[in-house]
């Protein structure tokens, strides 16, 4: 058998295992309109998906995954409850590394369920870890939404915090506004010049293009207003830096982030979400004492996972990409919902890279 | 059997291309008439001259069908994906000098970093209802980088030619193009952001690492670097 006979019967022998804990089985095109998955992740996903075109419909994606087309599907249908499966190959433009595949199959769960958010979370993890069978892998578990809790609670302007929610997924830039908006790095010299002229627009070039003098002059207040908060104070960043280091086996973590709540009270409802999860968990049969929870875990990888995030690693094989991964998006269903929402969930398995891994077993 | 070296078919940096060969011995000259696109190699022997658009080097060094290719390393990234396993960069020519850069217009007071171009790219999408475009050839390299520095809420518009004239009409609020003086930025009322540099770029001679090799074009090879000094 070749190896896409092989990874295409794993494909269906998963979606089986789904369609038996009761999703309903669903296709998707392999086309999808570029327009939906540009805004939703921005120019980066030329960079990870195949774009083509024609001159009727302008410009398609092969579909980089499911979890978009699945949730406007959904939400096109009114959001009620459900639990759905797929499998079927996505397509990943690959420019650096050769070794990575562009095209593999791709099996998922996805649960669109408000009842018990906890439940949810445990079901779609202790189902794809049973389907994984015996394979050796080490899981990674995280919540990005006790990240986006503590943003919430800061004390400090709704525009700071507007922008830093807008860089949760980007590490780099978001540790960047922390570090100005909490007065460790100096203002830029041509940002203290600009504050300091009493008319910014002096011997100002001409204005070209469509941006504004109007938007100028309303960004220039906002620096103003800015400069004028009180930097956000050092002990609120240190509980941030704290959050951001929690890296521990999940019990442990739950208690590290317990003791942070106690300072930062606001983060106490993810907190106990994340302790309803373990429960949840638990019940469900998955060894809780064992299992890694990091808090920044999921904060690099694709934007629309809001609360709990996971992923399956072959422990003898760091080269691969993770064999299974997932997490909840309820945030993207609200995006894609005109106007509907539903707590969503769901995760993926590459039944190709399970293959690769009983190949070098 | 010959080694092929692949050399940018006219203007400026054909000339310094083959002024820097010479001055090691290795003479270059186009033969026949200006129009002939053929040339001739004196001081070594089973050295091919291929005169190649300057964009079409990098390709042509991947595909294997030149040994060795003279082009700027700008193109070579943008065109090359794992560039540095198909090409060795062997030297900087010293000539042919260009940075890419990030350039918005000068009137934008309010912006000189990046990390104002985010904040500016945010509010305009909310204000027009699309993202801000930023129109560029190099879309590759200039994707890597805003990502790198998590630029988020633009997007790159295709720009061939007359990019900085793009934004005067209004096809694009901001450009990344090559600028050597910063002439034609300035004289389109643009200005470089003060952290924009993606990257500096040189006439570089590269050595393709998918051409094959005899032995005969293998001692060819290992004498014209002796000669250019780069063994």
């Amino acid at each position: 058998m070749t190896r896409l006979a092989y990874e295409t019967s794993q494909a269906a022998r998963l979606r089986e295992i789904f369609v038996q804990a009761g999703a309903q089985p669903v296709e998707c095109t392999i086309l999808q309109p570029a327009d939906t998955l540009l805004d939703l992740y921005g120019e980066d996903i030329r960079g990870r998906a195949y774009v083509t075109s024609d001159a009727l419909r302008g410009e398609q994606m092969l579909r980089p995954d499911f979890t978009v087309p699945v949730v406007q599907m959904h939400m096109a249908h009114g959001a009620a409850p459900a639990r759905y499966t797929y499998a079927g190959p996505v397509f990943r433009r690959q420019e650096d590394d050769a070794a990575r595949a562009n095209e593999y199959m791709q099996v998922g769960y996805e649960v669109f369920d408000g009842a018990n958010l906890a439940a949810a979370d445990a079901e779609v993890f202790a189902l794809i870890r049973d389907a994984l069978g015996a394979a050796p892998l080490r899981a990674a578990t995280g919540d990005i939404g006790i990240l986006t809790a503590a943003v919430s609670a800061l004390n400090t302007t709704e525009r700071r915090k507007a922008a830093l929610m807008r860089h949760i997924w980007r590490p780099r830039r978001f540790r960047a506004l922390i570090d100005r908006f909490a007065g460790r790095t100096p203002v830029p010299p041509a940002r203290a010049t600009l504050l300091a002229a009493p008319d910014p627009f002096a011997d100002c070039a001409p204005m070209i293009g469509l941006r504004s003098r109007r938007e100028i002059a309303a960004r220039i207040s906002a620096l103003h207003a800015d400069a004028k908060a009180p930097p956000i104070p050092e002990a609120e960043v240190a509980l941030i830096d704290a959050i951001l280091s929690v890296r521990e086996t999940l019990p442990y973590a739950l208690e590290r982030l317990r003791d942070i709540a106690v300072d930062m009270p606001a983060i106490a409802p993810a907190v106990e979400q994340l302790a309803a999860r373990m429960a949840a968990l638990q019940d469900r049969g998955v060894d809780v004492e064992r299992l890694d929870f990091e808090a920044s875990y999921g904060r690099t990888t694709m934007e629309y996972y809001d609360g709990f995030v996971f992923g399956f690693y072959a422990e003898a094989r760091p080269d691969l990409p993770p064999v299974a991964s997932g997490g909840r998006y309820d945030a993207l269903t609200r995006v894609l919902g005109q106007g509907l929402e539903i707590p969503a969930v769901g995760g993926v398995i590459r039944p190709g890279l399970l293959a690769d891994l009983e190949g070098t077993a | 059997m010959s080694i092929k070296l692949g050399v940018p078919s006219k203007g400026r940096l054909m000339e310094k291309t083959f002024d820097w060969f010479g001055a090691r011995g290795v003479r270059l000259s186009r033969a026949g008439s200006d129009r002939e696109y053929a040339g001739a190699v004196d001081g070594i022997d089973g050295v091919e001259l291929v005169l190649l658009s300057a964009g079409e080097i990098p390709r042509e060094l991947s595909a294997g069908r030149i040994h060795l290719g003279v082009t700027g390393t700008d193109l070579v990234r943008e065109k090359l994906g794992g560039w540095e396993q198909k090409v060795e960069e062997l030297a900087q020519l010293g000539f042919g000098h260009a940075d890419l850069v990030i350039a918005v217009p000068a009137a934008w007071v309010d912006v000189d970093t990046l990390d104002d171009l985010d904040a500016v790219a945010s509010a305009f999408r909310a204000q027009h209802g699309f993202r801000l475009r930023i129109a560029t050839k190099y879309h590759r390299l200039v994707r890597d980088f805003l990502r790198d520095q998590g630029v988020a809420d633009y997007q790159l518009v295709d720009s061939q030619g007359a990019t900085e004239g793009t934004v005067k009409f209004e096809t694009a609020e901001a450009v990344a193009d090559i600028t050597s003086s910063g002439d034609t930025l300035r004289a389109n009322h643009l200005k470089v952001l003060s952290d924009g540099l993606v990257l500096q770029s040189q006439a570089t001679l590269f050595r393709s690492r998918c051409a094959v090799l005899c032995d005969d074009s293998r001692a060819v090879l290992a004498k014209l670097l002796e000669q250019l000094s780069l063994d």
